[in-house]
């Protein structure tokens, strides 16, 4: 068991669940309540890492971040490392390949909310920043959570961006999902097979807390 | 609306409590860089035909240095791609040394390096497997010329220097052309020894490094395969620019008396000073 393996992981996924969650809280607002030309695209761009290779998501942050691009040499002249083959590398990588994960509940939730509740509140005398957090935020809470989970459990189990852009190098970027890989190639099936089971109980976890959610959210705006 | 305010009021805690772990995390992840500084764990990229010898190497250098080095193993040639990209290895073990040379003619090197190593193939065969390796690899032979052979692993020739030289021995022998749609191949050497000995293959050719390790000794036979078979795999190591003084004492340790034993033990040959 590669503790500090696991222990980079959970980071991974912790930062990225609080860096992401409010970007695309206002993203999935927008996405919700927004009426604009070219919604359709974003929405397409917003989704593209569900089906997008992670190999061809890790080749473009390469070309894009790695040390020959304007990024790459701007971060690298700036905090003196590179930004690829860095902790910071890879929850960048994380932030783009997570953002259906967390935008689509979030987004699927606020568009359950009734226009006629958001107008109440709007009658009431709610500035839109009270709107948003007294009804929208609550009435959205089961969405919200539930791009949390995902967002964590799928960051755990990244494996083909990480390995593009990581470079498994221990306690910086090799997570648990690559940290299995290289026991199996290095005849260490027990340590892979305990960290399997991590990753297969936390995913477990996260599909059941995701369900009871989507269960609860269907009781309440059900008829 | 009590329990609205309630719910509104966990979230927010909870937010908290994330944004406060998140705010340690970066700190962590600073401290772990200041590191080599306090207590020196310095960055290496090895051969993954190193990857049991080197092992053995690291843990006598820990236990008489006190420095933990942190070692990758995976294909020279994708090592070569990620430094030359800027990722932070400190010291490089090239399974082929064109990979050093290419690196120092880029200047991301100290100097030219050392030669520590030749490495030398095997071809192997899992127990119950049909095929019995033979140096001349006959038995091979027949069962591709009568159709009745499995898969072989070799390491992918496109990056890994082994399996270039696997490449090279079973062109020697003229059988390229025949074993090319059983070929599978590995990530790494490492990778190719795995394939060939989970018993999902025929065999395997890979390091003999590999091969002598106690993890894989007893899953099959093998037979070195002559060295006229194949270009030398002449392993050339490196010391990379920015390499910390702990690096540099890895290096050297790998040269003395001590890490030679070792490397002899996991079948290299070794260039004479």
């Amino acid at each position: 068991m590669d503790w500090t393996a696991l222990g980079l992981s959970l980071r991974l996924g912790l930062v990225t669940v609080v860096l992401l969650l409010p970007l695309s809280f206002l993203l999935a607002r927008w996405l919700a309540f927004g009426r604009f030309r070219g919604r359709g695209l974003v929405e397409a761009l917003v989704a593209l890492p569900l089906i997008l290779p992670p190999t061809v998501v890790g080749f473009y942050l390469l070309v894009a971040f790695g040390r020959g691009s304007p990024v790459g040499a701007a971060f690298e002249s700036l905090f003196g490392q590179p930004l690829v083959f860095s902790f910071e590398g890879l929850v960048l990588a994380s932030l783009l390949v997570n953002l259906p994960f967390a935008v689509q509940p979030m987004q699927n939730a606020l568009a359950a909310i009734p226009p006629n509740v958001r107008d109440a509140a709007r009658c009431c005398g709610l500035s839109p920043l009270q709107a948003v957090r007294r009804v929208e935020l609550p009435l959205a809470l089961p969405g919200i959570a539930t791009a949390a989970v995902l967002t964590f459990a799928h960051t755990l189990g990244e494996f083909g961006v990480v390995l593009m852009v990581g470079g498994s190098i221990p306690g910086e970027t090799r997570t648990i999902s690559i940290a299995i890989y290289d026991r199996v190639q290095a005849f260490d099936e027990p340590a892979a097979g305990s960290m399997a089971l991590v990753l297969l109980v936390t995913a477990v976890i996260a599909l059941g807390i995701t369900n009871t959610l989507a269960r609860r959210a269907a009781g309440r705006t059900g008829p | 609306m009590n329990r609205r305010r309630f719910v509104v009021g966990r979230v927010f805690a909870s937010a908290v409590l994330l944004v406060a772990a998140a705010s340690l995390a970066p700190q962590r992840a600073g401290a772990q860089q200041a590191q080599p500084v306090r207590s020196p764990a310095p960055l290496v990229a090895a051969a993954s035909d190193l990857q049991f010898a080197l092992d053995e190497i690291v843990a006598r250098f820990e236990r008489d240095t006190g420095i933990a080095p942190r070692v990758t193993y995976g294909s020279s040639g994708n090592f070569t791609r990620q430094i030359e990209q800027g990722a932070p290895f400190e010291l490089f073990l090239s399974a082929d040394e064109a990979y050093v040379d290419r690196l120092a003619e880029r200047r991301l090197t100290r100097d030219r390096g050392t030669l520590y190593a030749v490495g030398r193939i095997v071809l192997f065969a899992s127990h119950g497997s049909p095929l019995r390796p033979d140096a001349e690899m006959k038995h091979l032979a027949a069962r591709l010329a009568s159709g009745e052979a499995g898969r072989l692993a070799i390491a992918n020739p496109e990056h890994a220097p082994y399996g270039r030289a696997a490449e090279q021995a079973l062109r020697s022998l003229g059988l390229w052309n025949a074993v090319q749609p059983k070929l599978l191949l590995g990530e790494s050497v490492a990778q190719a020894a795995q394939f060939a000995s989970s018993g999902n293959a025929d065999g395997g050719i890979f390091a003999y490094s590999l091969a002598l390790a106690p993890a894989l000794r007893d899953r099959g036979a093998f037979v070195l395969l002559p060295d006229s078979l194949h270009a030398p795999l002449r392993q050339r190591m490196v010391l990379l620019q920015g390499a910390s003084p702990a690096a540099e004492r890895l290096y050297d340790y790998l040269r003395s008396p001590a890490g030679r034993a070792i490397l002899r033990q996991y079948g290299f040959v070794l260039p004479e000073d």
